[in-house]
């Protein structure tokens, strides 16, 4: 049997992708200078993440983020800071508005044109649709994200 | 995997046959199930019971003139025996039934915190306490303006003695309300001891027993305490009915929880009455097929024996420790002398959600997470453990399943 095989059970939701970033992040870190910042919690499994963004001009300059939760909401932190770095608040809204949507359904047969480069980064995580419990684990850093776009300081993924 | 002979007396195999459920496939795998703490599965005379009750017998009870209300309220009655029985309680009318623990207790903080102890007196607790047993004393404290004081645990997981009669010390601690089990560490609190010392600094004590009547047997005359509650659907009943019991002249002493129906003498607009205990806090109609559900799991239990199903689940938790102590990179939490079926552990690699969701993939059902209890989990500086939790129906075999459960998310987590 195959080292691949005898993890098939596991793969369809910790791909390759994910365990490697949620292992080593690369946005892992308090910013020194930020524009904007936010607290997501999910009261129910206890994680949380305290996320940073600096602005360029009208556009997300840069992200990081801390992270105390699983795999997969670490995973997910990080290819969100990778995946909005250069859009301004509307593009990163309709970002998340879209992956939420595949968070929840494995699939986005709405998405814009424009978004299909930047989703096609965050498709490893589509697998959560399948485990309903986890769903929140990858939209947390999301929330913390617009809510840090929007002013606030802190937001609930329940 | 490793094969152990089956060390006590009960035959699991026949256990394991009275629960349809166990039967289930899980992910196209054979159903593991370790989260018996959370909630335990049901065994066929329980849905029997419920089922028949509703095909036969079935009507509002305290209330009907009717034969089909009589019968249901001897029905449901007859519980209350069966749990005074049960807890080895001096009268029947001590018996309190409630939704779960978590009501029990919030009736104790409303009825006795407001009606009974007076301002500037305290309510002990422990530091391994569910959220249940924290939160109605918070908002007792808030609005009553009584002290709320923690006792500490060891870094076993066992109740500071020393700390604790300390905190009782000046005599203001009116009501102790301590677990009798750790639903996180497993770990039984010395009863008998704490209501010795509870009681020679004049404070009355409530067990939260909702995880150790799963495992051992209660007696509360032995024990002397003055409050003990618990939920049926740990003990293989139905949910929605559980069971606050209370020394009757303390209870008597106690203002109603809620009003409305079943729990009054009498009624005018300008004021009302109460029922004797324990209906004065049975308000509405009660959860009929629960508490007739409830009877059947006591019943099934008291058969069984709880020497047997405490020796059982002993060998289970040795096994388990043992196999457990022997893989790298998996620490198990506390290690009180006293412990019943319950053990919560960290992987050093993975998350507790991620080893949950892999086990899961695997048919193994354990929790993951705070477990209820966030001041526990930050006492050993962790924001969760995943948490293995056994029954009769579990075996040795699940015990190793786990094991090698374990074996696979490390590797993969490598």
């Amino acid at each position: 049997m195959t080292q691949a095989d005898y993890f098939a059970d596991f793969r369809d939701l910790y791909q390759e992708v994910i365990l490697d970033h949620g292992r080593r992040p690369r946005h892992a870190r308090r910013l020194e200078s930020f524009d904007r910042s936010a607290r997501g919690d999910n009261p129910m499994c206890g994680d949380r993440i305290q996320i940073w963004v600096k602005m360029s001009g009208e556009k997300i300059g840069s992200v990081g983020f801390e992270a105390r939760g699983c795999a997969i909401s670490v995973a997910s932190a990080d290819l969100l800071a990778e995946t909005v770095q250069g859009q301004n608040k509307e593009d990163a809204k309709a970002l998340f508005e879209a992956f939420c949507t595949l968070a929840r359904t494995g699939t986005c047969p709405s998405c814009k044109r424009e978004l299909m480069k930047p989703m096609k980064l965050l498709a490893p995580l589509s697998g959560v649709h399948e485990f309903p419990s986890r769903v929140k684990c990858a939209t947390l850093a999301w929330h913390a994200l617009i809510a840090a776009l929007d002013g606030s300081k802190e937001v609930s993924s329940e | 995997m490793n094969i152990m002979t089956n060390p006590t007396a009960l035959d699991v195999d026949r256990i394991r046959r009275d629960f349809p459920i166990l039967a289930q496939t899980v992910r196209g795998k054979k159903l593991v199930f370790l989260d018996s703490a959370a909630s335990a599965q049901k065994p066929r005379a329980v849905i029997d019971a419920m089922a028949v009750a509703m095909e036969t017998q079935y009507a509002n009870v305290h209330r009907g003139l009717h034969w089909m209300s009589e019968r249901t309220t001897e029905a449901y009655e007859a519980t209350r025996d069966a749990v005074t029985e049960l807890m080895n309680a001096s009268d029947r009318s001590e018996v309190v039934f409630v939704r779960n623990s978590t009501e029990a207790i919030n009736l104790l903080a409303h009825s006795y915190g407001r009606g009974v102890l007076k301002r500037g007196q305290a309510v002990l607790i422990s530091g391994m306490e569910h959220h249940s047993n924290i939160v109605p004393w918070q908002l007792l404290r808030d609005a009553h303006g009584i002290e709320l004081r923690v006792a500490p645990i060891t870094d076993a997981g066992e109740l500071d003695m020393t700390a604790f009669e300390s905190l009782l010390e000046d005599g203001k601690v009116g009501l102790v309300a301590i677990t009798h089990m750790s639903n996180v560490l497993g770990s039984v609190t010395p009863a008998e001891r704490i209501v010795s010392i509870a009681h020679a600094y004049g404070a009355k004590v409530m067990f939260d027993g909702s995880q150790a009547i799963v495992h051992r047997k209660v007696d509360v005359r032995a024990l002397d305490c003055d409050f003990y509650c618990w939920t049926g659907h740990k003990l293989y009943g139905p949910t929605g009915i559980g069971v606050l019991w209370g020394k009757r002249d303390l209870l008597e002493r106690m203002p109603p929880f809620l009003g409305g129906g079943d729990m009054i003498s009498s009624v005018t607009y300008e004021q009302s009455t109460w029922a004797a205990v324990p209906h004065k806090f049975e308000a509405g109609t009660p959860a009929i097929l629960e508490g007739i559900g409830l009877k059947a799991a006591i019943g099934y239990v008291r058969a069984i024996g709880y020497d047997i199903m405490e020796a059982h689940e002993a060998s289970l938790v040795e096994h388990a420790l043992s196999r457990l102590a022997g893989m790298d990179g998996i620490r198990v939490l506390g290690n009180a002398q006293q412990r019943g079926g319950v053990i919560s552990f960290i992987v050093d690699k993975a998350h507790a959600h991620d080893v949950a969701t892999l086990l899961d993939r695997q048919g193994i059902a354990v929790r993951a997470g705070h477990h209820c209890a966030e001041p526990l989990m930050h006492r050993f500086n962790l924001d969760s453990t995943a948490r293995a939790s056994f029954g009769i129906y579990t075996t040795h075999a699940e015990v190793d399943a786990l094991v090698d459960g374990l074996v696979r998310v490390g590797e993969f987590f490598q």
